[in-house]
């Protein structure tokens, strides 16, 4: 009986076998083939060849820098964005809708627009370069500007809706049995702003690892220093060597996916916890 | 009743104390939030208006002279009008697939479908230099015929449709699985049929997620670079789009033309964030309008 009900229920729209078919088309012509590329071109290089590529000793530096700037732009986003988001949804204060909005800002303005900006503002002679007394356009510090301003909306807006879906009961019933603000915090609202935080986080350094075009301005791309890993494809590319550019692709799809992963298992079990709890 | 009073008292100087320091925590907290802003989206986006009219408006506008410049403005229109109604139509397609439908399989085409966003621009660009150049059999062939994809226009397009594709897609599986089926299959039980259900009840219920979607989805077309630049050969004035031109001007060491063609595309970058937050509403309204 419950079947036939199910099977009657997938009827009643018609077109399924159309727009299935041509969902999986479309999508198989502008992603599933083109990335699968990447995948057979690296098999028929080899083993030895693959691996000689992937672990150059410059390629490995690239690697580095990008997780190092990636992972220290992804915490700045992180205690900011929380920071912002808790702003945004619990006080009020003049142009607040406009600031608001104004955190998109990084989505919407195009990367290589960001990236002359950022690298005229940090060079020595720019505003804000001016004022500081280190260097920091053509250094690692100026490639982590670039990608805290790239990555800034994503904590942000992972964490504002739960700020604002957040019962106030729960707050209120821990001030009233005695908890300080701190500890109220610590102990009833930063558990539940985690998952959120950490998914911005992760979303954040999944974006700032493959980031390309804000970054090549500001870094001055020198080997082994300022190289990052989305770079290193575009130099092998221009010397015409596809297969270290397909090697090293791999090797960033693969840490992507990783990412993806564990950002998948880090919801799925603060979502457990609390369903448990 | 003395100590009664007493602890009135000290419980209110305690409350007041509280309400001061919470008070200054919330200055604290609102003065770290608009100076971290200040220097990492406002200053920037000043910036860029000074660099471009720093020379006055004569030069300002002399830099869209450049021929150059002009065919790289022509390119942008030309790709985004053809990705973005390409990523909407097939946009709206799989969202209704993934939602009006239950099948085996559907997380797999959801995967595929965030993929774009998971994978470097970089990336989107180098798979379709290596799925139609000349190191490929299909690329030998459309070669010897005569037809090139990479490092030309077509290419270009192709490497927008990958990088821009989750927008209107995601956008719309996430509002269409809040909406359910049940208004379309009251539809169709009561005698309407499938494109008049679409166009009489399911886009006029997804239309304001559907323009949200469009607006992300063209303002990333306008802006791509990573994938455009690997697939696009950089030929000026050929296959050089606003970006990369943006990046020709700028390590030519022509800074006011760069920051003149800059500014017209955080115009529009400005534009896209008025747009969006005027959507953001109507499209939470939309939501919540059907549990």
């Amino acid at each position: 009986m419950n079947v036939i009900k199910k099977s009657r229920r997938k009827r009643v729209i018609p077109g399924f076998g159309l727009t299935l078919g041509l969902s999986t088309l479309y999508l198989s012509l502008i992603v599933l083939i083109p990335l699968s590329m990447l995948f057979v071109y690296s098999a028929r290089m080899g083993w030895h060849a693959f691996w000689s590529d992937v672990l150059d000793p410059r390629v490995v530096a690239s690697y580095m820098l990008s997780f190092r700037t990636s992972l220290l732009a992804g915490l700045v986003n992180l205690i900011f964005g929380v920071l912002i988001a808790w702003v945004l949804t619990r006080y009020t204060f003049p142009w607040k809708r406009l600031i608001d909005g104004f955190v998109d800002l990084p989505f919407a303005l195009p990367t290589s627009v960001a990236g002359i900006t950022l690298t005229t503002l940090y060079s020595a002679n720019g505003w804000i370069g001016r004022l500081l007394p280190f260097q920091v356009s053509f250094t690692p510090l100026g490639i982590t500007v670039a990608l805290i301003f790239v990555g800034l909306p994503f904590v942000v807006r992972m964490v504002q809706p739960v700020l604002q879906d957040f019962e106030h009961e729960v707050e209120e019933a821990s001030v009233s049995l005695g908890a300080s603000p701190f500890q109220t915090f610590r102990k009833v609202i930063f558990p539940q702003l985690l998952p959120a935080a950490l998914s911005g986080f992760a979303l954040a350094f999944a974006r700032s690892l493959g980031e390309y075009g804000s970054v090549v301005f500001i870094s001055g791309n020198m080997p082994f220093k300022t190289e990052i890993a989305p770079l290193m494809i575009v130099t092998k590319l221009e010397q015409f060597d596809y297969s270290a550019a397909t090697a090293i692709a791999v090797v960033m799809l693969l840490l992507s996916f990783a990412l993806l992963l564990v950002i998948n298992v880090l919801q799925w079990w603060y979502g457990r916890r609390f369903a448990n709890n | 009743m003395e100590n009664m009073i007493q602890s009135d008292v000290s419980k209110q100087t305690l409350s007041v104390r509280s309400s001061l320091k919470s008070a200054i925590v919330r200055r604290l907290f609102i003065s770290l939030v608009f100076l971290f802003l200040f220097c990492f989206l406002v200053v920037p986006l000043i910036s860029i208006f000074f660099e471009a009219l720093r020379q006055g408006a004569g030069v300002y506008f002399s830099s869209f002279a450049d021929p150059n410049t002009l065919s790289s403005i022509r390119l942008t229109l030309i790709v985004t009008l053809a990705v973005v109604p390409i990523n909407t139509v097939f946009g709206i397609l799989i969202a209704w697939t993934v939602t009006k439908y239950a099948f085996k399989g559907k997380n797999m085409l959801v995967t595929l479908v965030d993929l774009p966003f998971s994978v470097s621009p970089v990336i989107g660009g180098l798979i379709f230099v290596l799925l139609f150049g000349e190191h490929s059999e299909l690329g030998r062939w459309l070669i010897a015929h005569n037809i090139n994809i990479v490092f030309n226009v077509p290419g270009i397009v192709i490497a927008t449709l990958f990088v821009t594709f989750p927008f209107v897609a995601r956008e719309l599986i996430s509002l269409m699985n809040h909406q359910g089926t049940a208004l379309e299959e009251a539809s169709l039980v009561l005698g309407a049929g499938a494109w008049q259900t679409f166009f009489r009840v399911t886009l006029p219920n997804i239309k304001w997620g559907l323009l949200y979607g469009i607006i992300l989805c063209n303002a990333r077309a306008i802006g791509e670079f990573g994938a455009v630049s690997v697939v696009s050969g950089h030929i000026s004035g050929m296959t050089n789009t606003m970006p990369l031109q943006i990046e020709n001007l700028y390590n030519e060491y022509q800074l006011d033309p760069a920051f003149a063609l800059a500014s017209i595309m955080s115009l529009f970058a400005i534009i896209t964030m008025i747009l969006k937050m005027i959507l953001e509403k109507n499209v939470q309204k939309a939501a919540n309008g059907r549990p």
